[in-house]
């Protein structure tokens, strides 16, 4: 549905005296497939946004190419404008209008009859729950009833495909589990959604295929839980008294499922396997059959945090 | 065909937001008013003129001429808002023609700019101005051109500039001078002849001069065609410059 190739972007910015470049977006190769949720996950500055404004045909690329539901960025914009749906991070709707305005507005800008733009902005407004609000100036809505408006107005033409720049940022925890269910709602209509976060569990519950993004370049891309799959696998930790441990180890310690296996010096087991949904019933077994007595067990899962960490060696809570 | 349907779509936006908003409307009416009762009066002895009708056949096209400079030079303001509110990337990343985006601005503000003009001629009218249709007709068109130039620059200038900050100085800058040597509001009759030779070289003087002749009843009189000429050409060079400023990107 999506397929860039050496997408780059860079700005000039001037500070003082001195003009400084920015490289944005350093050789972006990305793709993604119809009807999945694909999220671009990285931290302030990333590329993120700049990325989406090329595809989205707002500013030209330096250097690289791209195809967009099947129309070339480069040599065909105005094709790839028919066919997308694109969503500002900041925002886009007047003060002094109506959603119902915006969104008939917003519709025969794309070329639709009066008619049917009347008929579309009344089922959007249904369908992001705004009916209440439709003539009421925008100017008096919440930040959440507001971005509602702004993500109808970015799907009113039924595009192929949508960008959303961070859908969420600024929303209340019960507002954004509203806004992941309108956004997985677009999916089973059928549309390709791509979003930027630099919220973790937003792109592990939200997305289906993530790519992470820092410095302008993509360092992993795949679902999440592939992702964390590469990192380590999981981790398994057996509550266990001093005195069973050794005798546990032993018992583990020649598992096929168990790729490694450490001893906690207070008594415990940590052991590494590669999904611990399937090893921890044999673990169970084994330990039950040996007769040893667990005080607890638990799962402990890589983080796309740990992936963030292991590719660029920071955080992305701390960046 | 699609261009007109653009033009009319945001044109009818444009001119809902004006009329939803009673203090610009107001302004709008108020302003020309305020100068057509009180500066008015004090013509006819500064102009030397042998009645007040003739004073205002002088006066009133210089009033016109300078409401469209100035209704159009500040019209950049709003755009910047529209900027800043993601309105304008909103269009950009539809199929909406980039040429309509700047007509169906530009023509709110020529259709507001007539509406003044008509208020102050049918108001002058009542101080005993006389004028053929044809010719106030024509005149209209001298005024909805120098609008139609003026608000597209602005507007471009605005795209530019992306900020209130830079574009009131740089308008101020721009709108004096060509004030000062356009005549609008004394005719430069008196003028010495270093001015006039710089007044030559002011579009809006001519301009000026056309519009003058219009009321004057001198249809015939050359300024007339060389003014809506040069000024015509202008405005056509000014929405080609400001519709690139809408295609290019912005933010
Ligand atoms: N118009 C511009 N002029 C100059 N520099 C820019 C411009 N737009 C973006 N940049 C720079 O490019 C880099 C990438 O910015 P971008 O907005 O794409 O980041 P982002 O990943 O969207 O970040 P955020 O999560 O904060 O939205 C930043 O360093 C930014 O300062
Ligand atoms: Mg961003």
């Amino acid at each position: 549905m999506i397929e860039t190739r050496g997408l780059r972007k860079s700005f000039r910015s001037r500070a003082g005296r001195e003009t400084k470049t920015v490289e944005a977006v350093r050789g972006v190769d990305l793709q993604v497939a119809e009807g999945e949720i694909f999220g671009f996950l990285g931290p302030n500055g990333a590329g993120k946004t700049t990325t989406l404004r090329m595809l989205a045909t707002l500013i030209e690329p330096d250097g690289g190419e791209a195809t967009i539901a099947g129309a070339d960025l480069r040599k065909d914009p105005a094709e790839v404008r028919r066919r997308i749906g694109y969503v500002a991070q900041g925002g886009s709707t007047w003060d002094e209008s109506t959603a119902r305005e915006e969104l008939v507005l917003h519709a025969r800008m794309y070329g639709i009859g009066k008619a049917e733009a009347h008929r579309r902005a009344a089922r959007a407004l249904d369908a992001f729950q705004l009916s209440e609000y439709a003539d009421r100036k925008c100017k008096t809505y919440s930040g959440g009833q507001r971005r509602r408006v702004e993500i109808a107005l970015g799907i009113i033409h039924e595009p192929k495909i949508v960008f959303l720049d961070e859908p969420t940022t600024g929303l209340d925890p019960q507002s954004r589990a509203h806004m992941w269910d309108e956004i997985r709602r677009l999916r089973t209509e059928g549309m390709t959604v791509f979003i930027t976060t630099h919220y973790l569990d937003e792109a592990d519950a939200l997305c289906d295929r993530i790519a992470i993004m820092d410095h302008g370049e993509v360092v992993a891309e795949g679902t999440p839980a592939d992702l964390k799959r590469e990192i380590s696998g999981d981790v398994v930790l057996l509550g266990l008294d001093v005195a069973a441990t050794p005798q546990a180890a032993q018992l583990l310690d020649s598992e096929p499922y168990v790729n490694k296996l450490e001893t906690a010096d207070e008594g415990g087991l940590r052991l590494y396997v590669d999904e611990g949904a399937t090893a921890i019933p044999q673990i169970l077994r084994r330990v039950d059959n040996a007769g040893l007595a667990l005080s607890s067990i638990e799962l402990h899962r890589p983080s796309l945090d740990d992936v963030f960490l292991t590719k660029t060696g920071r955080s992305l809570r701390e960046s | 065909m699609k261009l007109a349907r653009d033009t009319w779509l945001i044109f009818q936006r444009q001119l809902q937001l004006l009329l939803r908003n009673p203090v610009w409307v107001f302004v709008g009416v108020f302003q020309p008013v305020m100068y057509l009762l009180l500066f008015a009066p004090l013509l006819k002895p500064a102009l030397n003129a042998p009645s007040q009708a003739e004073a205002y056949k002088i006066f009133v096209p210089g009033l016109l001429v300078l409401l469209a400079i100035f209704g159009g030079l500040f019209q950049g303001f709003g755009l910047i808002a529209e900027l800043r509110a993601g309105v304008i990337e909103r269009s950009r990343v539809t199929p909406v023609s980039r040429l309509a985006l700047l007509l169906g601005r530009s023509l709110r503000d020529v259709v507001s700019l007539i509406v003044q003009a008509v208020i102050i001629t049918l108001l002058a009218l009542l101080f005993d101005l006389r004028v053929f249709i044809g010719d106030l007709l024509l005149a209209y068109l001298m005024l909805a051109l120098i609008a139609l130039m003026t608000s597209a620059v602005s507007y471009g200038v605005a795209l530019k500039v992306k900020s209130e900050d830079a574009l009131a100085p740089l308008m101020n800058t721009v709108a004096q001078p060509v004030l000062l040597l356009s005549g609008i509001l004394l005719p430069l009759t008196f003028a010495p002849g270093w001015l006039q030779g710089i007044a030559d070289w002011n579009p809006f003087s001519w301009a000026v001069d056309g519009t003058r002749a219009l009321f004057a009843g001198n249809l015939g009189d050359d300024k007339v065609w060389q003014g809506l000429s040069i000024i015509a050409v202008l405005a056509a060079a000014g929405v080609v410059w400001a519709a690139r400023q809408f295609a290019r990107s912005v933010r």
